[in-house]
């Protein structure tokens, strides 16, 4: 089976700070795939290095064929994306941003139009459609994230915790919709999330990232095997320990932005 | 090319819908007209400079541009803040076109927040000269909106925080605006401030404006006219540039 997400000896550092260090993995064409792991172990910097946002500081990675620093184009072509913190207008409609993101990702009109109302329907939009972003609650926001990165069906979707704040409810009902995308147009998905019985149900595979490196992957039950526990959050909590994480990333992205605001270097 | 109209809309959109703007964008030169216009007026008129209102009102005009095409650059700092440049930048459309398209759309912008100081300066008593000279006005706006908006695309490319937006309008904006000669005549100035305004490129903005709307240009319209292009083409090379280098 070929893959359509290779990842060699990926590295990031950040000054003295190690985000990601030398991970390396594989997605297959059309698998979901999850990335689990505890705050501020790496998730979402690994995403952005995939997802062209962010340059790696060495290490190789192929995304549908294509290496995101050499050809970001073709690249950018191959996915969508869900953030995990929000990335909206808040100063258009839900139905403008739809629209925009559609028109940047040269959905055809028709197509447009039918899927922005298909999927405003969807999550239950569709009455607010011409509601100002700012008005909406955080769920209806986040709703509206999902909505919007369904819109272009890509070859691969990235899902940063995707089902953030989301009632069970809505959970189970996006989740139904990924996964008769991911089977009928063979979407691979590669997604984070904290729930772990979610990533159990859903991902084909699972790799464990902690501290910027990956500490097991496989199946959901062949990490339950090799740490001898019954479902996937014991296995999580064995493989990555019990302590409490800081959000490392935040407070030294704070300190990086201080100084960059006032060396004017990245 | 839809990409770029796409984005040139959301920059409308996002300026005329906000009711703060849209009365700061007449309340604001309309404080300066009436305040300095008719505050500075005697002392000018005495000094023999004339109707101080005519030569202030294309000088405002130019602060309406400077103002509203700045901030319609630096607005990049938003959208870096809330996310949304995220999404923008992961969408398979290529940089240039991104920040081609935001920048036209804040020069649009700017150009009518021009119009709009221009035809708040005639109610606080602004004629300006009837003639051939006139259209050239609606060359040196767009211009100018140009320019500036590219400015503050460049600027707000390299700087990741809100807080950098006091940098911008202490160091950046308000400099451009005082050494503009928007609120003083170029004639007769010490050394280094003649100097600075020479150095300043709203300068340009402001003297060929009011080449075209009241008297004859200190540099002449054709010096005007060419400091005015080949600064904006340096600027839109170094924005897209810039802009094509954010990380987030």
């Amino acid at each position: 089976m070929p893959f359509i997400i290779e990842v060699k000896d990926l590295t990031k550092r950040f000054g003295d700070f190690v985000a990601v260090n030398a991970i390396a993995f594989q997605v297959a064409e059309g698998e979901i795939f999850a990335f689990l792991g505890p705050n501020g172990a790496g998730k979402t910097t690994t995403i952005k290095m995939l997802t062209t946002l962010l340059e790696p500081s060495s290490g190789e990675i192929l995304l549908n064929g294509s290496d995101p620093r050499q050809d970001p184009h073709a690249v950018r072509k191959s996915f969508g994306i869900v953030f995990q913190d929000p990335s909206l207008d808040d100063e258009l409609t839900a139905w403008e941003n739809m629209e925009f993101h559609g028109v940047l990702y040269k959905v055809p009109r028709e197509l447009r139009r039918q899927r922005i109302q298909e999927l405003l329907q969807f999550v239950e939009l569709w009455e607010r459609k011409d509601d100002l972003v700012k008005t909406f609650s955080g769920g209806m926001k986040r709703r509206l994230e999902v909505a919007r990165g369904l819109l272009h069906h890509p070859r691969i979707l990235f899902l940063d915790e995707p089902t953030l704040g989301l009632d069970p409810q809505t959970r189970n009902h996006v989740w139904n919709y990924i996964r008769k995308l991911s089977a009928d147009e063979k979407v691979t998905v590669f997604f984070t999330t904290h729930y772990m019985e979610e990533a159990d149900r859903v991902a084909s595979r699972v790799a464990i990232i902690d501290h910027g490196s990956i500490v097991a992957q496989g199946t959901p039950q062949e990490l339950k095997g090799q740490t001898n526990t019954a479902s996937l959050e014991e296995a999580f909590l064995t493989l990555t320990g019990h302590a409490l994480r800081e959000e490392e990333a935040g407070s030294l992205d704070q300190l990086r932005l201080r100084r960059r605001v006032w060396t004017g270097r990245r | 090319m839809s990409a770029i109209y796409i984005l040139w809309l959301r920059q409308l959109k996002r300026h005329f819908r906000s009711r703060a703007r849209m009365l700061g964008s007449v309340a604001q030169p309309l404080l300066f007209l009436l305040a300095l216009g008719f505050g500075f007026g005697p002392i000018y008129r005495k000094a023999g400079g004339g109707d101080y209102i005519q030569f202030l009102a294309p000088g405002v005009i130019a602060m309406g541009v400077l103002f509203t095409g700045i901030f319609s650059g630096i607005e990049i700092i938003w959208d870096k803040q809330f996310g949304f440049l995220k999404a923008i930048l992961v969408a398979p459309v290529s940089r240039l076109h991104i920040m081609i398209g935001r920048t036209l759309g804040g020069a649009t912008v700017a150009s009518i927040q021009g119009a709009v100081v221009f035809l708040v300066a005639m109610i606080a008593g602004f004629r300006p000269r009837v003639g051939n000279l006139l259209p050239l006005a609606a060359v040196f706006v767009p211009l100018m909106a140009l320019l500036i908006t590219a400015l503050g695309t460049a600027v707000a490319s390299v700087l990741d925080d809100i807080q950098g937006f006091q940098l911008i309008m202490n160091f950046l904006v308000m400099p451009i605006f005082f050494l503009s000669s928007a609120l003083f005549p170029l004639e007769g100035l010490p050394r280094g401030i003649a100097v600075a305004a020479a150095l300043d490129p709203l300068t340009y903005g402001v003297d060929g404006l009011r080449g075209a709307l009241v008297s004859s240009a200190h540099f002449g319209m054709l010096v005007d006219l060419s400091v005015l292009s080949a600064v904006t083409v340096v600027l839109l090379a170094v924005g897209g540039y810039l802009f094509s280098k954010i990380q987030i």
